[in-house]
């Protein structure tokens, strides 16, 4: 039961500025597209919930990792192989408050920003890589995991580093699910 | 061919994607002459063979066809009841085709809702906690393998008892279902894959692709099959 360590020939490398360049259009067209701040947070974070719900199918397939025992682990897997397999950095875990389940995600490069000087006048409170947050969210809402992410620091913001901070929250049915865990 | 047949069941228990590829079943086809000497009785809409097995024509197998042409489950393609028409005398002699019927979608939905009940009370009785579920089922003419992910899609394959492979066999299936439904941004997850739909044929092609070269028993036709799309043979 091995996962296959080599890559299908199928699959192609893009350019990584394609790619950036299109969430900067995208993020830059729901800015025009509503004047609040909050409005294109909850829009991103929204795409990045349906993202996120296929994209874990994709990574379970190919990345074969198997249950998880704990929320540090899960937190682990996400910084170690997930963003590894689809940004390719590796963010480090921290835990701010084990007994909430509060978990960080300290990213030093972002490849999403690489472009971006700073953010516009009058968007001072736009999260501009609000997709991952909602991405995670969705992915972890279908291993049947409720959590909230939100950025709690942001470079562009003029943080030192860019900080997702994930808090796992308690399941309403658990014993429902934990033959799943 | 080894692999009989996929099932593709969602979180629900509902059946969102199946694919038979049975080798032809035993059919057999003979002529008769008034009276029939078999008894024929009507169940659960289809024209069943009750006594009188002989030459390859068994209790259970179904009337297919009636004189070449293939019969709507009680009705003969014209409209008319097969029972009706087999007790005519001026029918005769009629060739009839017999064989082992086919399971209807609606079946197959109700037996897909039905294992992934089993898998739930399977995953219970398990005196440790965190089981895995039915993995598999064995009979003497079929295996059924069980793959649950951990978003709770099932993915089950019927094959030959002796067909070897079949765990990657169904990481591959995963993949693929990874690839092709939920990469669709109009498939809505949950949801059969249709065919005709860029999703279904899609899906289905892969699929087939994948259990096609199973003809050679063993592991290595796994491996066999790099990536490429080829014509469905």
């Amino acid at each position: 039961m091995s996962c296959p360590t080599h890559r299908r020939p199928e699959y192609r490398k893009i350019n990584k500025d394609l790619f950036v360049l299109t969430y900067g259009a995208l993020v830059a067209q729901l800015c025009k597209d509503y004047e609040k701040d909050e409005d294109v947070n909850k829009y991103l974070d929204k795409m990045g919930y349906g993202i996120g719900t296929r994209l874990v199918e994709d990574f379970l397939a190919r990345s074969c990792v198997g249950r998880c025992h704990s929320y540090s682990e899960i937190t682990d897997i996400i910084a170690q192989v997930a963003f590894k397999m689809y940004l390719g950095i590796t963010p480090s875990v921290t835990c701010n408050n084990s007994s909430r389940n509060e978990f960080s995600l300290i990213l030093d490069k972002n490849p999403l920003v690489e472009f971006v000087e700073e953010l516009p006048a009058g968007r001072s409170s736009l999260c501009y890589c609000n997709l991952l947050c909602g991405i995670i969210r969705g992915a972890l809402e279908m291993v049947h995991l409720a959590a909230d992410v939100t950025f709690l620091q942001d470079r562009l913001k003029g943080d030192s580093v860019t900080e997702i901070g994930i808090t796992f929250l308690k399941k309403p049915e658990e014993k429902k699910y934990r033959r799943k865990k | 061919m080894a692999i009989f047949s996929v099932y593709v069941v969602n979180k629900a228990g509902g059946l969102i994607y199946q694919l038979d590829s049975y080798a032809p079943r035993a059919e057999a086809e003979k002529t008769f002459s008034y009276p029939l000497d078999l008894l024929l009785k009507l169940h659960d809409e289809r024209v069943l063979v009750a006594f009188g097995q002989r030459d390859g024509i068994r209790v259970g197998h179904a009337v297919l066809a009636i004189n070449g042409v293939d019969v709507n489950g009680k009705y003969t393609a014209d409209g008319k009841e097969v029972l009706e028409y087999l007790g005519n005398p001026a029918n005769y002699p009629v060739s009839i085709r017999f064989g082992r019927p086919r399971l209807t979608s609606n079946e197959k939905l109700m037996l897909a809702s039905m294992f992934h009940s089993l898998f739930a009370i399977g995953s219970q009785l398990s005196p440790e906690q965190g089981s895995s579920g039915i993995e598999m089922l064995e009979t003497d003419t079929f295996k059924l393998h069980c793959f649950q992910t951990l978003t709770g899609i099932k993915f089950v394959v019927l094959a030959d008892p002796r067909q070897a492979g079949i765990d990657s066999l169904l990481r591959k299936i995963y993949e693929i279902y990874s690839d092709f439904a939920l990469k669709n941004p109009f498939y809505s997850l949950e949801m059969p894959i249709r065919g005709k739909a860029t999703d279904g044929r899609g899906y289905s092609r892969a699929c087939t692709l994948f259990i096609q070269p199973s003809l050679a028993l063993g592991p290595s036709w796994c491996g066999c099959f790099v990536g490429g799309r080829r014509q469905l043979c």
